[in-house]
């Protein structure tokens, strides 16, 4: 999975980093009260609504998350970035992307989404082969990209609410939801059960590889969300929140028609009436 | 001239005299033709081989012609703007469009080698959304919508959605939280809007 990282994330993980989409990744305390313990909101969840009942504790990860970025992850990317040619790391990048797609496939699988499967499943063949062993991305020119998804995007399919949004320690902003379904896709890759050792760390490794590459190439932006904002913990919850909803709602056209804000009719006692 | 073309004629003129001008004159293709503008000066200012702070420059004079910078600079102060001098709000939006196109610009350099295509335009509540796709080398293409309106009295964007991410609303919460820093001294924040590298 190759998630666009226009927008930063703060969190990062190199056993992890094989699902990719940037902050979604987690752990929780729903997974061990079960799905049925999500945190739920007690009115119906309007678009743009936070739910956060756990924001002391999730401000102190925050906290954490930054100090392990500055110290560490930043740096890294950012030498990671400079040092390795650009080429070298999209190949890299097509690597690990490439490896994941079959439990992107197995997901779309889950959801009901036939079409999406194919066409993954024909990208995966495509780059496999003509893209010696997915190390290129000539699919991705005859424009079959991959049609992006996750467990956490099965769960919401299945009806499963989001939760409270958690920031959870080094993996960084999440949902309820999502941090189940980042530990399920820890499973959902059938190569993991079929390819020897080492082989099957590969694209795991490629993909953290990756994420640190993200992290330098993206280095401004991700600086500007996590130290140059006045308030850098409600910044990414946000932004996370924000683009997280997008991409599982992006299927329907009107989706987001009620984030639709008209800010003329807010600001001024509408000035044009008169 | 065909039929439509003169009934069209016919109905946007005894439209345009019922109306205050302005206010609806505007249709989907105007919308998009405004975004085709915005994007062709755009992946111009992607494609010069020039330094990181003459795109900041150019991406400032992007934003001032084609975005309504009041609208956007008064929605982001929020419920603070209510308060605000005449003065202030002044020295706030041109502080608040430095601050823009510093943050913002930036980012161009993300941007180098990539391209953003210009969608579909159709009309949403008493405005304008185009959706646009960005293609960024080694990223999965996503989508970049503006939203579009004419009631400031010409044709200007007033939002953007990055991958659903609303501008707006992002610069509102910064806004907001710049001035609980401050304990809500709105000089200082104007000062240090200026201030920002």
């Amino acid at each position: 999975m190759h998630t666009p990282a226009f927008f930063p994330k703060t969190g990062f993980s190199a056993d992890a980093a094989r699902a990719v989409g940037i902050a979604r990744l987690g752990l929780s305390a729903c997974l061990v009260v079960g799905l049925a313990g999500c945190s739920v909101p007690d009115s119906d969840d309007a678009p743009g609504d936070i739910h956060d009942p756990y924001e002391e504790t999730n401000r102190n990860n925050h906290e954490l998350n930054r100090a392990l970025d500055r110290g560490l992850i930043r740096p890294a990317g950012k030498g990671y970035a400079s040092t390795l040619p650009a080429p070298v790391a999209e190949t890299l990048s097509n690597f690990g992307s490439n490896l994941s797609l079959p439990g992107t496939v197995v997901n779309n699988l889950l959801q009901g989404n036939v079409g999406g499967a194919l066409q993954n499943t024909y990208r995966f063949a495509f780059n496999t082969v003509f893209g010696i062993g997915g190390l290129g991305d000539p699919a991705g020119d005859f424009g079959i990209t991959e049609v992006e998804t996750d467990f956490g995007a099965t769960l919401h399919v299945w009806g499963v609410p989001e939760g409270a949004y958690v920031e959870l320690p080094i993996l960084g902003p999440s949902t309820e939801r999502d941090a189940v379904g980042r530990v399920v896709d820890l499973f959902t890759n059938p190569l993991s059960y079929t390819l020897p050792k080492p082989e099957k760390y590969y694209g795991t490794v490629a993909n953290a590889a990756s994420k640190l590459g993200d992290r330098g190439r993206y280095s401004d932006t991700v600086d500007s969300v996590l130290y140059e904002s006045a308030d850098s913990y409600s910044q990414s919850r946000s932004m996370y929140l924000q683009n997280r909803r997008f991409e599982l709602g992006s299927d329907d056209d009107d989706a987001y028609l009620d984030q639709y804000d008209d800010p003329y009719d807010e600001i001024y006692d509408d000035p044009y009436s008169e | 001239m065909t039929r439509r073309n003169l009934l069209g004629g016919l109905f946007s003129g005894a439209a345009l005299a019922a109306l205050p001008s302005g206010v609806w004159a505007m249709t989907a293709d105007a919308a998009k033709r405004l975004v085709d503008l915005i994007v062709a000066d755009i992946n111009k200012v992607i494609d010069a081989p020039t330094s990181e702070s003459a795109k900041i420059a150019e991406f400032e004079k992007i934003f001032v012609r084609y975005a309504d910078v009041p609208t956007i600079a008064r929605y982001a102060l929020g419920v603070d703007s209510r308060r605000a001098s005449e003065a202030q709000l002044d020295a706030f939006t041109r502080a608040f469009q430095v601050y823009v196109s510093r943050k913002y610009g930036r980012r161009f350099r993300e941007f180098i080698g990539g391209r953003i295509e210009v969608q579909k335009a159709r009309e949403v509540k008493n405005f304008h959304e185009v959706r646009t796709i960005a293609h960024l080398r080694g990223e999965s293409p996503f989508e970049v919508a503006f939203l579009v309106s004419d009631r400031s009295g010409q044709p200007k964007f007033f939002n953007i959605f990055i991958e659903g991410v609303n501008m707006l609303l992002t610069e509102r919460d910064e806004i907001g939280a710049m001035l609980d820093r401050r304990r809500g001294d709105l000089d200082a924040l104007i000062q240090d809007l200026r201030n920002i590298s």
